[in-house]
């Protein structure tokens, strides 16, 4: 990458995927298990924490030396809250429906712990364009699990991908229905988003040794 | 020494010193521990010579579940026979349940879901083994036997299959393996079956062989189990005597219907010092304890029939025991060792708080016609709990009473040694 220097880069990769917030920092897990039921969400849901988290550090990152450091946590809430807004008020405009899904989970962005945590560790400390890698490479990297997640559960649990059926019609039993397939309602619940994420980190874990911890 | 000449045990053994290292040496291992004692011993330490090692304790429980399962063979034909044609007139164990067409239908329903509930278990558990390297793990063989008899007759194979690999890694492998779970694999199954695939594992179709490719048709046949029909209706009036629930001529999961074979098979386990009887004895405790309450508060006119819980709620309180699974469930599964309580007064906790619990779910919640299931996964999140508070009454109790002990001066000395020790 001639764009972007071999530490830049970095701040984009590992987030990835062996410092990847929810499997490696098990951050943003509510989230990840209330919304990801239906690939649609998952991806609408990342692409806002995309939008939020970029932006918020490139302000966050702008304002640092103004921020007075006993109330920056005020700061840092008003800024995503503002962003969060935005993309709510997107969200209701040009795609009700979604946001119907998604419901109370766009307004609890806010309280991500991902966003703050990066804000903190991150922003507050380094320069915009820094910080802009930062926050894109954290939110593709909460994204990358959530659509993972997503596809997983929409397709063992609904039979279908964005909605379009892909195994065949359940009622009129076609495609993999006739042979006798029935949908796995437990996919629909949370608890398995729970162990799928468990199964994405054991894989995870178990390609790369480094990061098992030593007790 | 010509190889002619060596025992079939010998030669066993022989192989196995070859396969040493090897890859497939825990696979090996795994059979000839199963017919045989080990030849080797452990190095250090104290021995105990004893022949009930965890194979055998194994094998006594699935002894003890034999009865169960050829009584289920023969109960499915019974109902399926019953729900085409009618119930026989004048019941006669001998010539309408112990026939060999009776046994027929269960050759062809119930043996296929032992035959998959081992194959596809063993099968993970040796995968497991090959890759960790180390020796196969008994725990699925109990397991095993354990699942088909706690589903629906009709349960597709494949559901069952996908049900056994994930009860048996999420359930079992990711804990460490057999003696780490925290939750009883069989029942981890049980509950993935029945939250994944919830028409196929309620409702009055999937008790009967057929049932449910029958539905919708002229020739359609139900089973409605008793807890079942209950849930949906007010009132207690059904064919089913108070004999039939208890000898198990009843619908209901394969194995669980015959209540009188279970105390035999429990009977057995308690005095083979298996299981525990206290968790027994106290889950049956428990279950009567919450009917007792349910009845006193229909008696006391605060229920009405027209509730939604008045059927269950009056079902009088010793019949809760001879239907349904709650019998199956504190005989072969409470008790697991792994599981449950390991505290003897943590026993009498665990069991009758799984038998209140398995009562008050089965009465209030119509989704969940059978509780006993969730009411033991349940108590086996809190055994470790309940054993903690155990362990620390005692040491609190005891150092109470030392504290208070009167001492003698020649004794002071001693004294002072013991509370330096403790």
């Amino acid at each position: 990458m001639a764009l972007l220097s071999r530490k830049d880069s970095k701040l984009i990769l590992d987030p990835l995927a062996d410092n990847n917030p929810i499997t490696i920092q098990v951050l943003g897990i509510c989230s990840a298990l209330a919304i990801t039921a239906e690939l649609k969400a998952s991806i609408v849901m990342a692409l806002s924490v995309l939008f939020v988290l970029g932006l918020g550090n490139v302000v966050i990152s702008l304002m640092r030396n103004m921020i007075p450091s006993k109330i920056r946590i005020i700061v840092q809430l008003v800024v995503v809250a503002t962003l969060v807004i935005i993309v709510d008020q997107v969200l209701k405009a040009f795609a009700y429906e979604l946001s119907k899904t998604l419901a109370v989970f766009v307004g609890l962005i806010i309280t991500n712990c991902i966003i703050m945590g990066r804000f903190e560790a991150f922003a507050l400390g380094n320069g915009v364009w820094r910080s802009f890698l930062d926050g894109i490479g954290n939110a593709a990297g909460y994204g990358v699990i959530l659509i993972i997640v997503g596809f997983f559960r929409e397709l063992l649990g609904s039979g279908t991908l964005l909605g379009f059926p892909v195994l065949g019609n359940p009622i009129e039993k076609t495609g993999l229905y006739a042979m006798g397939y029935e949908n796995n309602g437990f996919m629909l619940l949370s608890p398995m988003a729970l162990i799928v994420v468990g199964i994405l980190i054991w894989f995870q874990r178990s390609r790369n040794p480094a990061l098992i911890e030593e007790n | 020494m010509s190889n002619k000449r060596l025992t079939f045990k010998k030669r066993l053994h022989i192989i196995k010193h070859q396969l040493r290292g090897k890859k497939l040496a825990p696979a090996f291992n795994a059979f000839h521990t199963f017919l045989f004692t080990p030849d080797e011993t452990t190095h250090s330490g104290g021995h105990i010579r004893a022949a009930d090692d965890l194979k055998r304790t194994m094998n006594t429980v699935i002894i003890a579940l034999i009865p169960v399962l050829l009584f289920s063979m023969f109960n499915a034909g019974y109902q399926y026979y019953s729900a085409v044609n009618g119930f026989p007139e004048n019941f006669s164990v001998w010539n309408d349940f112990l026939t060999w067409d009776n046994f027929w239908i269960g050759i062809i329903k119930v043996l296929p879901l032992v035959v998959v509930s081992y194959g596809v278990g063993l099968l993970v558990e040796f995968i497991f083994a090959v890759i960790k390297g180390h020796e196969v793990e008994e725990g699925y063989l109990v397991t095993g036997m354990l699942v088909p008899l706690i589903v629906p007759i009709d349960t597709p194979l494949w559901m069952l299959a996908v049900a056994v690999v994930f009860g048996v890694i999420i359930g079992k492998e990711v804990f460490g393996g057999t003696g780490m779970n925290i939750l009883n694999p069989a029942l981890t199954i049980r509950a993935f079956l029945f939250f994944a695939y919830p028409t196929w594992m309620s409702g009055d179709k999937v008790w009967v062989y057929q049932g449910m490719e029958r539905a919708g048709t002229p020739d359609a046949i139900s089973g409605e189990t008793i807890l079942g029909y209950l849930a949906q209706n007010s009132q207690n009036e059904f064919s089913y005597t108070v004999s039939d629930m208890f000898f198990g001529f009843i619908p209901g999961s394969v194995g669980e219907t015959s209540t009188f074979l279970i105390l035999l098979g429990g009977l057995f386990l308690i005095f083979s010092k298996i299981a525990s009887w206290r968790i027994m004895v106290s889950a049956v405790a428990g279950a009567l304890a919450m009917g007792l309450i349910f009845n006193g508060v229909v008696d006391a006119g605060w229920i009405t029939e027209s509730s939604k819980f008045y059927g269950l709620m009056s079902f009088d309180f010793w019949k809760h025991l001879i239907v349904g699974g709650l019998a199956f469930g504190i005989v072969y599964m409470a008790t697991d060792p792994v599981t449950g309580s390991q505290t003897n007064r943590g026993k009498w906790i665990y069991g009758f708080l799984i038998g209140f619990i398995s009562v008050m779910i089965r009465v209030f919640n119509p989704a969940y016609p059978e509780g006993v299931f969730l009411a033991i996964l349940l108590m086996n999140v809190f055994a470790p709990t309940i054993d903690h508070y155990v362990v620390q009454a005692n040491v609190k109790r005891r150092m109470k009473r030392f504290k208070n002990a009167v001492i003698l001066p020649k004794d002071a000395e001693e004294a002072k040694l013991k509370v330096e020790t403790i």
